[in-house]
């Protein structure tokens, strides 16, 4: 059945398929976004062995078992169809996710709870690595000749927009409780995740109301289907080599700008430039929401003057920029770039009483807090707390108000001070154009390549060699941003300069986009398959 | 170009060990900093970070010989 006579059904193809993708990529960002309380929930970190649970979460489920679900849920795609395929890893993923959602804490169960949510994370990131590859090469299968960048370019918009509406789920439940409920053990961090069955639920009863692809269902009725796609898939030089070429040359970069874009931008806003929860998000949220049209105008862009050459200036363009742009981001927040108000009227510091430490009865916090407001309306709230050791333990029986410095042994000479900021309206804004500009390079690289790989495959093993290098590139290369990004930090800290070099985590996307650009820019080619039945 | 993809072949040839060279030491290295409480969940991160890029750099390496075999100078 062709499709391009039929716009309707098209319509209803991409609609389908990208509903449940965008859902799937939800399911897959919420235990990200909420790792920190999900550690302390799950994984506590005086509780030894459970940390390496975490890390085998937080690890395993995106470098191995994603790529590894490629190959599972590719194979079955290539074997019985692309329909009943990613019904199946769609089921997966939100009966995964919901379940997370009702795991009791370490506190409750023990043990049990962090190999439940192990097990249960590891299966989003099997459910994950064979979704991707079925949609875009279902949709792929649908579209019209001439029309596929255009097409696919929806389901690239998916992984964007779940990442938006992990995001703006989390903010609105987190908004409307106190950090206290929101983090307690069955309190709104779980919300996110119930939420996810209604949306699994919807999306199941769309799917099902569709047929199978149209390429796939003639080579099925021709008796054509692979037999064995993994052999045929890598086992063949012929098509090995084009499993590479996509990797080393278009998805390695793409999956570093990706992850650049969207994840580091975040956590550099938040961990280095210190801007506050809220605001941090909000940043992320209003540039993802202005830059998703351009996964489809590029996608669209790509059908007319070839898929590379977009891709390739996304890469170039990420290269170039990142570096000035990150050191702009430090420079809208710095403090030293504002006027301060100096009204007294306008200083706000409070002391707190002393906090006594849970363990150790000799130990005392003096916490305060300090906001400072300047010109531009941007307020940054200091978080001072001092240490002080006591000769004899606390009994708890003397009012903590009656200490006095007889009785302080030692008070740390330096208090350890914690910075929150809120930017005036300016400087938000400023960050937002920044973000924006990375995330456009994102939709640069990322909308046309659905249609690129869909492109470079035969019909009967087309899921199963596309999905492999698509989760190599994002999922291994990709999520190793963050880490990488962090240890190369790490390696330019010296005692004259404790802080290192921020901005160095940044030669691990760049190196690898550089490589990806060379590569494909010497080894792809820009011609479009018109004809994707082959 | 077909030779810059001949000659940029053995590039990537070379460059393939020399990552895995890079990454084995520098787990030998972060492992050996790494503090009593935190070694295990060190070992655990490098262990899973090679065993990926173990075979991606396999796959570099062949990557080059195909380059370098001109397997790439007509595609489909």
């Amino acid at each position: 059945m062709n499709a391009s006579k039929q716009p309707s059904k098209i319509a209803f193809v991409i609609g389908a398929s990208s509903v449940g993708t965008l859902i799937e990529w939800y399911d897959f960002y919420i235990f990200g976004m909420l790792a920190t309380i999900l550690s302390k929930q799950f994984f506590p970190a005086d509780a030894g062995t459970a940390a390496l649970l975490s890390t085998l979460a937080i690890f395993a489920a995106g470098f191995i078992v994603r790529p590894f679900g490629a190959l599972v849920f590719g194979r079955l795609g290539d074997l019985i169809g692309r329909k009943h395929t990613f019904l199946l890893t769609l089921v997966i993923m939100g009966g995964s996710t919901f379940a997370i959602g009702l795991v009791p804490g370490y506190a409750s169960i023990g043990w049990l709870a962090p190999i439940l949510v192990l097990i249960l994370r590891l299966l989003q990131g099997l459910a994950l690595g064979g979704e991707y590859g079925g949609a875009a090469t279902y949709v792929a299968e649908h579209a019209p000749a001439g029309q596929r960048g255009f097409w696919t370019s929806w389901i690239q918009t998916t992984a964007t927009l779940g990442l938006f509406l992990a995001l703006g789920v989390i903010i609105l439940i987190r908004s409307s409780q106190g950090v206290d409920q929101f983090s307690a053990e069955w309190g709104g961090w779980r919300y996110p995740f119930w939420i996810s069955i209604l949306l699994v639920g919807v999306s199941v009863l769309i799917r099902m109301r569709m047929s199978e692809s149209p390429m796939f269902s003639k080579l099925k009725s021709e008796g054509k289907t692979s037999t064995n796609p993994l052999k045929e898939s890598f086992g063949q030089k012929a098509n090995f080599k084009m499993v590479l070429l996509a990797l080393f040359g278009a998805v390695m970069g793409q999956g570093v700008v990706w992850y650049t874009g969207q994840f580091y931008a975040q956590s550099f806003i938040e961990t280095v430039c210190k801007i506050e929860f809220i605001q941090s998000r909000n940043i992320m949220l209003i540039a993802i929401l202005m830059a998703t049209p351009c996964f489809v105008l590029f996608g669209w862009l790509s059908d007319k003057i070839g898929r590379k050459w977009i891709m390739l200036t996304g890469m170039l363009l990420a290269v170039l920029t990142y570096r000035p742009i990150y050191k702009e981001f430090i420079n809208i927040t710095a403090a030293s770039k504002r006027v301060q108000i100096l009204d007294n009227r306008l200083t706000n510091s409070q002391s707190a009483f002393p906090l006594i430490d849970g363990k150790d009865k000799t130990k005392l916090y003096l916490k305060t807090q300090a906001d400072t407001f300047y010109l531009d309306g941007s307020v940054f709230r200091y978080h001072i707390t001092d240490t002080m050791i006591l000769k004899a333990p606390m009994d708890g029986s003397r009012p903590m108000t009656l200490i006095n410095p007889d009785m302080i042994q030692y008070q740390s000479p330096k208090p350890n001070v914690v910075v929150e900021k809120t930017l005036g309206s300016a400087a938000f804004w400023d960050m937002v154009w920044l973000v924006f500009i990375q995330i456009v390079y994102v939709t640069m690289v990322y909308g046309p390549i659905a249609a690129f790989l869909v492109e470079m495959f035969p019909t009967k093993i087309r899921y199963t060699s596309m999905s492999l290098p698509y989760h190599i590139g994002n999922g291994v290369f990709g999520g190793l941003v963050p880490f990488l990004g962090t240890l190369i930090v790490e390696f330019t800290k010296t005692s004259d300069h404790p802080a290192g070099d921020v901005l160095a985590g940044l030669w691990y996307p760049i190196g690898v986009a550089t490589v990806c650009l060379v590569i494909g820019a010497v080894y792809l080619t820009n011609k479009i398959d018109k004809n994707v039945m082959d | 170009m077909n030779t810059l993809k001949k000659l940029l072949g053995y590039v990537w040839m070379v460059l393939s060990p020399a990552i895995i060279l890079f990454l084995l030491y520098e787990a030998f290295v972060k492992i050996g900093a790494a503090t009593e409480a935190a070694k295990a969940n060190t070992i655990l991160q490098w262990v899973i970070i090679l065993l990926i890029f173990l075979p991606i750099s396999i796959g570099f390496f062949i990557f080059g010989k195909y380059a370098s075999q001109n397997e790439y100078e007509q595609l489909p």
